[in-house]
Order: C-alpha cells, then structure tokens, then sequence
C-alpha cells in the first residue's frame, strides 16, 4: 500500500486501472453503441436502461458499505422480496404505511445480520447466507406465494413517473448513491467503516465502536435492499415474492468489485460501484441490441469480473 | 539494581492444579465431541421425532426418497467439504451442476460412457480454470467462482438455446443408471455411498488429505513446511468441479433430461450442508461424515416438512435458514470456548 515516489509507467497503470478502468470500459461501450447501435441516444432507450439499473445501483451501495468492512451481505435479494412481500398486506393503512412497514423489515434483517456478525462473530458469509434462505422462505410464506397485482394510484405514480424528464425511481437512486458518497468521504460514521475493514483490532484499539458501526452497515444495507423492494413493486405494479431480486446479491456484488472496491476492506469507491453497474448493464444492453444471445453476455461478464479483479489483485509482498 | 534473587524450589503442582487440569481436557474432548458430531446427533433427534409423529416417515420407500433426492447435493458438498477445508469457497457448483446435467443428456446419443465423460471433462476444466486463478494469481475464491457461476451458467444456456431446449436422455443404459436399484439402494445412492467412503479416505489417510488440512490451517506455515500448495488448491477445486458435473449427471439420469431450470442456489445449499456437518468456513477443520450429516440433516427436515402437508411449503426454506443460523452460533460458541481453555 505504500506510494513509491518513482514509477515506471507500467506501475502507473497499474495503479490506475483497477480503480479507472470501469470508467474507460464505459466510456468505450457508450461510443461502440453511438456509432454503431440504432436509436441507442433516443431518450427512451435511455431511460429504460436507468430504470433498470437503478435498482441494482441501490442494492450495490448497500453491498460495497458492507463490502467496505471487510463483511459481505448475500440477503440483499430475499430483503427485496421481503419488502416486496410486505407491501400489498399493509396498502391498506395506505402507501406510506405500507412502504414503512416494508422497510423495516429491512431494518429488521439487516439488524439480525449485524448482530450475527458484530456481537456473535459469524462469518458474514455464512451469517447473511442463513438470512438468504430464511428470508425468501419467510417472504413466501408472509405472501402465501401468490403474485399479487398493485393498483395503488400512488405506488404505480412512484414506479413510473417523472420529475424534469428523469423516472422517480432514477431520482431516488441519484440522491442515495450521493448521500453515501458523502457519508464514505465526509462522515465520522464513513472514516470508522473504513477502518474497520481496513484493520479491525487496530480500529478497536483506536476507541473505535466496532459492533455498533458493524451493525449499522448491515443495517443500511438491509434498508437500502427494502428500498430496492418497494421501487420493484412499484415498477412492475405487482409483488411476487418468488421473482423480486433473486441472484441479485451477484449483480451488486459484481458491481461494487468492478467498480474497484477491493473484497479485502477498508475502502469504498461509491461513484466506481455506480460505474460498475451501468457498465453491466450496457454490456448486456449491448448485447441484446445486437443480437447476441443473453447467455453470451453473462459469459462477458464473468470475463469483465475476472479481468477487475485481477488487475485490482494484491501484489505479492514478498 | 544486582539484586539476589531467591528463586524459589519448584512446587509440584498442587492437586486440585492438576484436577482443573483434568476437567479442562475432558471438557475440551466433550466440545470438540459435539462439534465434530453435532450434525449427526442433531440427525438422529430429527429423525426420531419423524419416526415418532409421522406414520409415513417410516416406511422404507421413504427413506430411499430421502436418500435418493440427496444424492446429486451430496456429491456437490463432498467437493464443497475440500474446498472449505483449505480456507477457499466454491459458488460455481450450483451451475456446474446445470451444465453437468444440460452436457449429459446431450451427450448420451453417444452412449452411456460419453453421458458421464462429457460433463466430467467440462466442469473438470472449469475446476481447473477456478484453482489455477485462486491458486496463482492470489484473487479471492469468493470471486473467481462467483464469475465462473456466471460462465458456467451462459455456457449451460447457449448450449441449451437459452435454457428453452431440453434434451432428452437418448441411452437406455445411462436412464437405467437413474432408476435402477442394487439390494434395494438406488445406483446414485451407491455412487454417493462409494465416493464419501473415498474421500472420507482421501482426506483423512493420504498426504493430499494432510495438504488440504494444512493449507486451511495456514497457508503460510504450509509452504514452509514443504506442502505443494498450489498443486493442492488446483487439484480441490478440480475435485469440486468434477464432483458438480457428475451430480449433474447423475440427476440428468434420473429425471430423463437435462433440465435447465434447477441449479440455482445449489451452492449455497451445499455450502449450509458442509458448515452444518461441522466444517468450519474458516478452513482446517471438518470432516467427510459431517458432510454426509449435514445432507442428510436437511434432506429429512425437508422430507418432514412435506409430511405435514398443510404446512406451506416455504416454511421449509425458512427452517433451513434458522437451523443453518443456530448450528453456526453454537459452532463459533464451541471453538471459542475450547480457545478460552
């Protein structure tokens, strides 16, 4: 980790890829599809790949904060189904209420994975991985396994309309990608998730509060997994707990890594997690614009995650 | 500041010392007991109570169901148990085991050899992709499997025109395979039987065994004390691979075709399996028959579920998940108390 004051060019770029790379790919992507995919620019094409993606960016911003300590959250999907799940029980009491009680579910998982992982010490992993099965179980029988169709007025307004041009739901995402950038780079809360990923007994000897910190990561991420929930909801004007964000622990945690933030902690990069899940989007987008079958572009992907990873790797430091 | 120092003689230790001692060894033997064989006592309680409250649990042709539909999960969390040992983790085998299944079925227009070479051949070589990238080039396991879930799974469905086209099992023999019976066990359950039996051997009689162990211990001190570390990760996930596409196989037999739609979260099924037979995440511990315990665990708390019928059937995922929560809470409960002695 230590900056060496000269470098040779090929330790420069080094240095820069992993953490500029996704942006190239990018920017790349977007100018094979200018030049060479029909109607890409139109607007309405564009706006259908940020509704798409909105919901993976949410759920990633959540996983690279989890990601950031060193954990990892792989319930994010069954949270979205739970919330998902939640919504047409309590519509009712009317749209906020029902939005409420949805997130606090995923406050609810989020603080039982915290817990499992700050106060009883399980592996992330295995912690959130018993929260994956459980939660879709516990999504499925809370809905009786039935899709349910939503003709809230305010719910379908959420879900597909505008503000200037722009979906809520794009809205929505936009403001909470830039209040976690700020509470990465600005925050007492930021600084000490960072620490601990980057060193946990040290940041415990600094006074730092490691559970409770611990605690409130999987807390945010099991919120920002419900948010995720209630937008799909709203979407696709029903609630299917058996469909709502399966395998998209694998989306958002692709993402976050190609996005530079390394699987080791004790750093975020929140706009290159944003990076990451557009460029999986436009690589797919792509794709289908060209007729290349979808299977083709996961193979894509898992390349693009192989090569991210690889060029983000540690050194030897032997 | 010279100072005399009189040292005094050396007591032998008191004996109330050496009982506390004593009591401190026995209750290590009886945590790491339970630790070790937890799965399976918790099994045969599970399996009395069936055998008690359930009338139809009893029945032999209900516990071949149970056997019979662990099989494939079986074979899929032998391998996991390797990779688990040696500090690694493998998501790919959920779709190895698609495409193992997908290749299979395929593959038997060319007889029932080709039905079970092809799928070996192919995850194997997803195996070895998976062990050189963890075992040279140092990127998280987590990862470089997560990205082979994904090729394996583009793989499985551009070989079956986007998972839309099911191919038939066409070799009598490889069908027979999946349905056929020896002294009243299904030939898969045979096959299982046989190849826990070799790796419970494998990893507890041979120096690849030692390897696998000590690489989970310490990757470090493995090196150091000569292990072919490299070569070991390699061979395990290989292992794992080929164990993924046989599963596979092995359910394409039964079920007549290559089903494309099954597989997803089979690894994280496989991983609950290994870490609740006793297997800890965090490598160097953990045995082939807590595996086999794990399985077989959820594999009767399944078979229960659907004998009380009017139970929805989604509570089963949601008991799975809390039982896999509990036993990992007393496990890490257990190896910290035997630290604290």
């Amino acid at each position: 980790m230590t900056d060496v004051a000269v470098r040779t060019p090929a330790q420069r770029v080094r240095a820069w890829l992993p953490a500029y790379g996704v942006y190239v790919a990018i920017v790349v992507l977007l100018l094979f599809n200018i030049a060479f995919t029909e109607n890409f620019l139109a607007w309405s094409n564009l706006r259908i790949q940020l509704i798409q993606v909105a919901p993976v960016v949410i759920v990633a911003l959540g996983m690279a904060l989890v990601i950031g300590t060193e954990g990892i959250d792989l319930s994010v999907g069954s949270v979205m189904a739970l919330a998902a799940a939640f919504i047409p029980l309590y519509l009712g009491y009317g749209v906020v209420a029902a939005i409420l009680v949805a997130l606090i579910a995923g406050v609810a998982v989020g603080a039982v994975n915290g817990l499992l992982v700050a106060r009883v010490g399980l592996q992330p992993i295995v912690a959130t991985l018993a929260l994956l099965v459980a939660g879709r179980g516990l999504a499925l029988v809370v809905s009786d396994s039935q899709l349910r169709e939503i003709r809230n007025p305010g719910l379908v307004e959420l879900g597909s309309g505008s503000l200037f041009g722009l979906p809520y739901l794009v809205w929505i995402a936009l403001a909470l990608v830039l209040t976690v950038a700020f509470v990465v780079r600005r925050t007492v809360f930021g600084r000490r998730l960072l620490a601990i990923g980057g060193n946990r007994p040290a940041a415990e000897l600094a006074g730092v509060p490691v559970g409770r910190v611990l605690v409130t990561v999987y807390v945010v991420s099991g919120t920002l997994a419900a948010v995720a929930g209630v937008l799909a909801v709203a979407r696709i004007q029903a609630s299917d707990a058996s469909a709502v964000g399966v395998l998209i622990e694998l989306s958002a945690i692709t993402a976050v890594v190609v996005g530079g933030t390394p699987l080791s902690g004790g750093r975020v990069r929140v706009w290159g997690t944003v990076a990451g899940a557009l460029l999986m989007q436009l690589v797919v987008a792509t794709m289908i614009k060209h007729d290349l079958p979808s299977s083709t572009a996961e193979m894509v992907q898992a390349v693009i995650i192989l090569v991210a990873v690889y060029a983000a790797r540690e050194r030897r430091s032997r | 500041m010279t100072q005399d120092v009189t040292v005094p003689p050396i007591a032998p230790p008191p004996e109330s010392a050496l009982r506390d001692e004593r009591r401190a060894d026995r209750l290590d033997r009886i945590v790491g007991t339970v630790q070790r064989q937890g799965a399976l006592a918790v099994l045969v309680l599970v399996a009395a109570i069936g055998f008690a409250a359930f009338p139809n649990f009893r029945s032999l042709a209900n516990a071949e169901t149970i056997l019979i539909s662990a099989a494939p999960l079986a074979l899929i969390a032998l391998g996991m148990t390797f990779v688990i040992i040696t500090g690694g983790i493998d998501l790919s085998v959920g779709s190895l085991y698609v495409l193992g299944g997908v290749v299979a079925a395929y593959a038997s227009q060319w007889g029932v050899l080709a039905a079970f070479l092809a799928p070996l051949l192919l995850c194997g070589a997803f195996g070895v992709v998976n062990g050189v990238l963890v075992a040279y080039t140092r990127m998280a396991p987590f990862i470089v499997t997560l990205a082979a879930l994904l090729g394996a799974r583009g793989l499985m469905r551009a070989l079956s025109n986007e998972g839309s086209e099911t191919y038939l099992v066409r070799s009598e023999a490889f069908r027979a395979f999946g349905s056929g019976e020896f002294l009243g066990l299904a030939y898969p359950v045979w096959l299982a039987l046989a190849l826990f039996a070799g790796g419970a051997v494998l990893l507890g009689r041979t120096r690849f065994g030692a390897s696998v162990y000590a690489i989970g211990g310490s990757e470090d001190a493995a090196r150091l004390m000569g292990v072919a570390v490299r070569r070991t990760q390699v061979n395990v996930y290989v292992l794992s691979g080929l164990l993924a596409g046989l599963a596979g196989a092995v359910n394409a037999a039964r079920l007549g075709s290559g089903v494309t739609v099954i597989g997803v979260g089979v690894e994280l099924d496989a991983i609950a399996a290994v870490v609740i037979g006793g297997t800890l995440l965090t490598g160097g511990a953990g045995t082939v028959a807590g595996t086999i315990a794990g399985v077989l665990l959820l594999g009767v708390i399944q078979n229960l579920i659907n004998q009380v019928g009017s139970v929805n059937i989604s509570w089963q995922q949601v008991i799975s998940g809390a039982f896999l929560a509990v036993v990992v809470v007393v496990q890490t409960y257990l190896t910290r108390l035997r630290r604290i002695q």
